[in-house]
This record gives C-alpha cells, structure tokens and sequence, in this order.
C-alpha cells in the first residue's frame, strides 16, 4: 500500500469518527413537534387536580405543610391570581405542547427550543448556545430561565428564577429560590419528562416526577385568553382568603373519603417511599392498593 | 442535622443582608460602619428609559433621557463615586432630580453627593446669578422626608436635605418625554414614603415598602405600620398592569433585592395581608405578645423571608406587627 493510500485508508475512519462525534455534541433528537398529554396516568394529579389536604408523596417540609393547611381554594378567585399560567415545573405535569426550534442561519445549529402550552399559553425558551443564567438580581418569571444541554441523547435542561408557584394544586407552594432540572427522552413518538425540584425553602428532599407525552401529527393547540372577572362580589381592596391555623375545614375531608390516615395524606419525605407502607396499620387490601 | 433544616445556598446572603441592614442604622445618623471598597454597582436594564443599579444599600433607580437624569434614591454617600461613575455609563446628561422614596441612610445617605454632580433646569425670580441658581440637582421627597432628617442626631448635612418637598398625596413632574409620578404611601415603612412611578416605561420603584429579601422594616419610631405597608402594596398592585399570562408588563424596583413584577408584589401582599390577619387574631383572642412570638404566625413563611440575627430579626417583625395593631385597636 502506498502511503497515499495508507493516509486515505486512515482518513476514512478519522473522518467518520469526526463527524460522529460531531453529531453527538449537537442535538441528535428533535424535539420539534406537537405532544399531547397522557393523562391516564396520574390522572387526578394531571387532570381535575388533587384534593385539598391530599399531600402523601410530597418530600414537603413544616412550612410547606403550614401553607398547605392555611391554603383557602377561594385565593384563586383574586382578580390577580385568574390568570396565572403553570410555572415550568408545574407546566411539565400538565396541558398539551408544542416544541419548535431556534436555528442560527449561518451554522444551523440550535440556538433555542421554543415551548408553547396550551393551558394559559405560556412561552417558554429554553437556551441552547450556552450563554449563562443571568444575575441573581434580574426578575423571576413563571417560566424561569432555561438552558439545556445534550448528554447522550437526553436533554437536561436547568432552570432558575422562576416564581413562586406551586407543587400541587392544592395550595403546597414552591418557593421562588427552587432549581428546576428536566430530562427530556425520546422514544420514538414517546417523549417522557422527569423533572426534578430542588427547594431549599419548603421541600426535604428533591421532588422527581415523571411525564409522558405523545406526538400528535394532527393536534392544533387552542388559543386560551384569559379575562379575569370578579368572581366574589363586595369584598374589599386587598381580600385575601385563607384559614388560620387549625380552622381549615377540610382538614379530614380526603383522608375520611380514600380511608388513608392523616399520617399519610399529610406528606413528607418519608410517604414518597414503599417503605412507609409498612409503618401504617392498614387493612391487607389496601395496602396492595398503595403499592 | 434534621432534614427540615437542611443548609440552604441562600444562607450566606442572608447573613450578608442582615449585617448590610445593620450598617443602615448607624449610616442614617452619619456614622459609617463598613467597608465599601469591595462593593461593585450592577446596572440591570428593567425596561423603557429605566435601569436599576444594586450595591449595598436600596436599589437606585435611574431614567435617562433627552431632558438629563433623573435618580430614585442614594444609596450610601460612601458609594457616590461608583453610582456616578455607572450612572455615567448610561448618560452623559446632568442629574435633574434626586427623588427619595423614604429617609433611611441607605436611600438618601448620597443626596448631597449626587445633587452636586447635577444641576436643576430653572430660571426666573433668582435673587443672585442665574448661572448659581442651577447648581446641583434638585432633591425631591415627601415632606416627612426632610422633617425626619433635620432631626436627626448626629445632624445630616444641610446640602442632603431634600430642596423640593410636597404634603399633598403626589407629586407630578414631566421629564424624558414620560410623566413621572411621586406618589405617597402614608404610614408604611416610615410615615414620609413614596412610590415613583414611570408612566410611559411602566416601571414602579418602590422604596423599602416592598422588598424580596426580607419582612419589611416596620420603622414605628418613624411612623411606620403594617397596615400602611399593605396598603402600599395593594397600591401598587392597583396602578401595575401585567401582560399576557400574568407576566411582565408593568415592572417593579423594589427597595432591596430583584426586579419584580406584579405577581411579584402579590405573593408578597397575600403573605403579609395573612400574617397581619393571624396575628390579628391572635390579639383578638387575648395572647401577649410572647405567646404570639410562641405561637409562629410567620413560620410557614420564615425560610424565605426570616432571620434569627441582624438589623431585622422575624421576631422584631411580629413584635412591630403585634404592638403597631394592639394600637390600632385601642383607637
């Protein structure tokens, strides 16, 4: 062989190597595409919503739980609250979306993934040129601030400055110092999110959740206006509806009506584990239910 | 180490904060404490003609225009320099107005400094040259503003006294093509606060009524009231407008810590309106004070705003929510 050819014959694998290498530091897996919500799983907690006082599986601190208690569901009635959209951790639990992305003209590598929920229709952006999170003093938004990164073929994306919003419907809030981090995988047609919220100032323990989406070829997103109205007549400048503590008058309502003790549907790190199952007194039939 | 009290990222700028608030005390009476050497002046872009600068103190607030500059409050006279020198960064126009939200060291302790480097549009009925009577910027404020100040011990400097004082609701001025509105909060954090707000780049700067790193300093010595910080609050809910999805719109400078829009300035109502109501409550159901200290009205709220050392501890912040409403209730 000559050493022409010995250098063509090396250069083939290099270059295929090259480029290989090259595929994988960029996105391998588009994401692009409308993903519909499948909602048979957790389907109260994706759907209606939980019940009040429904807190079992949720890694929550005292705090947590306080304003959980003291949580009155009329607080979504204020004028200010009607329009909220999901902030981006709640967001990923809920509602159809669409994915899209940036593309930089000249490179054609992926600038942004752009997201728009159906659900209050809120944007979110999640930066994929590697710029860095901003300071610490600029402003919170319910969708935070998201850059993403390509490990594999999982997109983990980290989020900051959000706002504070909420883990469940149900009044557990998450605080406005929480990191946000998702893995995005796709199967195919099958996308699955695991989120996971960090939450120094009303969670123990990271809070991991996992969703899974489908793509839909023909889905279009409705619009969704929002027009926020009076919806309690006559109170005053500043109403706030809440419990004082121990006044909450569902306290039992969904322990008595799942059969669950309070111990259980009061939350805590230790309820997200198998392990706490066998510390109830629970009837045989039940507990291979909880399971 | 129990899981509920696990160490938080946070912690240490919490600290920082209650040490910086403790310097505010002794800086409002002249008395520098601190080191400012290390301090650098951000400037965020909030939106319009508006800029926030943070360093150590309140916030400042800047328009910059056409007209010259206008500046929501001072920070530390320590700082003058490095405010001047990113307040250059943004306009080579003169400072026109110097407004106070309130009379704290750390708002105003720069008046005279800045005022200097300014200079007033003005004209007419000037008793010596014209060219004088232009000399240094005008410092707008509430009239208890300048009242607090002049009584201070030791004395503030004549020339950080505010030269253009009001004791109706508001006060208006035009500059950099948008109406400026000085807007007073009665008995709030102090009884002398203002809102500024910047009609045309929609953006309201706050003062110590709202802040996002704290409770607020209740300055009952000062005239201040819990009551009077919420409804400073519902205020600002009242005049901002939010853009779709409940998000941006009209933004928010608050007196310390992040750019913050309504919804911002809504959780912290909601927080305050259901302390204020526990504790209320409380009163009402004949504890003292210390079984309410006891009790924890603040306790689901602690972690993010409380703090167990400093200027302003959570247990000074129930104790000025317990006394300012136990008087509220005797008249």
């Amino acid at each position: 062989m000559s050493q022409t050819s010995l250098r063509r014959f090396l250069c083939i694998p290099l270059c295929l190597c090259v480029t290989l290498a090259c595929g994988l530091a960029r996105s391998e897996v588009d994401l692009s595409g409308t993903w519909v919500a499948i909602y048979h799983e957790d389907r109260p907690e994706r759907g209606p919503g939980p019940s009040l006082v429904e807190y079992y599986g949720m890694p929550i601190n005292e705090a947590g739980r306080q304003r959980g208690l003291t949580w009155d569901a009329s607080h979504l009635t204020l004028l200010e609250h009607q329009c909220k959209p999901h902030p981006a951790d709640y967001g990923s639990r809920h509602s159809h979306f669409r994915v899209w992305r940036e593309l930089d003209t000249a490179s054609q590598q992926v600038v942004a993934y752009r997201f728009h929920r159906e659900w209050q229709a809120p944007e979110r952006t999640i930066w994929m040129d590697g710029r860095p999170h901003p300071s610490e003093n600029a402003a919170h938004t319910w969708q935070g601030f998201s850059t993403g990164e390509w490990q594999g073929n999982t997109l983990v994306v980290t989020t900051t400055h959000l706002k504070t919003g909420y883990l469940r419907r149900n009044g557990l809030p998450r605080s406005d110092e929480a990191t946000l981090i998702e893995h995005y995988i796709r199967h195919d047609d099958y996308l699955t999110i695991v989120k996971t919220v960090d939450d120094p100032v009303y969670l123990t323990e990271p809070l991991i959740q996992t969703s899974d989406y489908r793509l839909s070829l023909t889905r279009n997103l409705d619009p969704y206006p929002c027009d926020a109205v009076v919806e309690l007549a006559g109170k005053p400048v500043g109403y706030v509806p809440h419990f004082l503590p121990g006044e909450n008058p569902f306290l039992t309502e969904f322990a008595e009506s799942s059969g669950l003790p309070m111990r259980a549907v009061l939350g805590g790190a230790e309820t997200m584990y198998p392990e706490f199952i066998d510390l109830l007194e629970l009837p045989r039939a039940t507990q291979g239910g909880g399971r | 180490m129990s899981p509920e009290t696990r160490p938080r990222g946070t912690c240490l700028s919490r600290l920082l904060l209650a040490l910086l608030a403790g310097s505010v005390a002794f800086s409002a009476f002249g008395q520098p404490s601190r080191d400012f050497s290390a301090v650098e002046i951000e400037v965020l872009p909030v939106q319009g003609d508006v800029y926030m600068l943070v360093g150590a103190g309140g916030n400042i607030t800047v328009q910059v225009g056409a007209d010259g500059v206008v500046v929501v409050d001072s920070m530390f006279a320590e700082l003058s320099g490095k405010v001047l020198a990113a307040i250059r960064e943004l306009s080579d126009q003169p400072i026109r107005y110097v407004i106070n939200t309130h009379v704290h060291g750390d708002h105003t302790g720069g008046n005279a400094n800045l005022a200097r480097a300014g200079s007033t549009i003005t004209g007419g009925n000037v008793t010596r040259a014209i060219a004088d009577s232009g000399e240094g910027a005008r410092i707008v404020a509430h009239e208890n503003v300048l009242l607090r100040l002049a009584e201070q011990q030791p004395a503030v400097p004549f020339d950080a006294w505010p030269t253009d004082t009001f004791f109706t609701g508001q006060k208006d001025l035009f500059v950099n093509g948008e109406a400026v509105q000085v807007l007073h909060q009665p008995a709030a954090h102090t009884d002398g606060d203002s809102l500024v707000f910047f009609r045309r780049s929609d953006v309201i700067s706050t003062g110590d009524v709202f802040v996002t790193t704290l409770y607020p300093f209740i300055d009952r010595a000062r005239g201040g009231s819990i009551n009077g910080i919420i409804d400073a609050l519902n205020r600002i809910i009242q005049l901002a407008v939010p853009a779709a999805q409940q998000e941006g719109g009209t933004l928010v400078v608050p007196g310390h810590g992040r750019i913050c829009d309504e919804a911002d300035v809504v959780e912290y109502r909601d927080m305050l309106t259901i302390i204020r109501d526990r504790v209320q409550h409380m009163i009402e159901s004949g504890m003292s004070l210390q079984q309410v200290q006891l009790a924890g009205p603040t306790m689901d709220y602690d972690a993010r705003y409380g703090a167990d050392s400093g200027f302003w501890t959570t247990e000074q912040f129930v104790e000025a929510v317990y006394l300012g409403l136990s008087e509220s209730n005797e008249q």
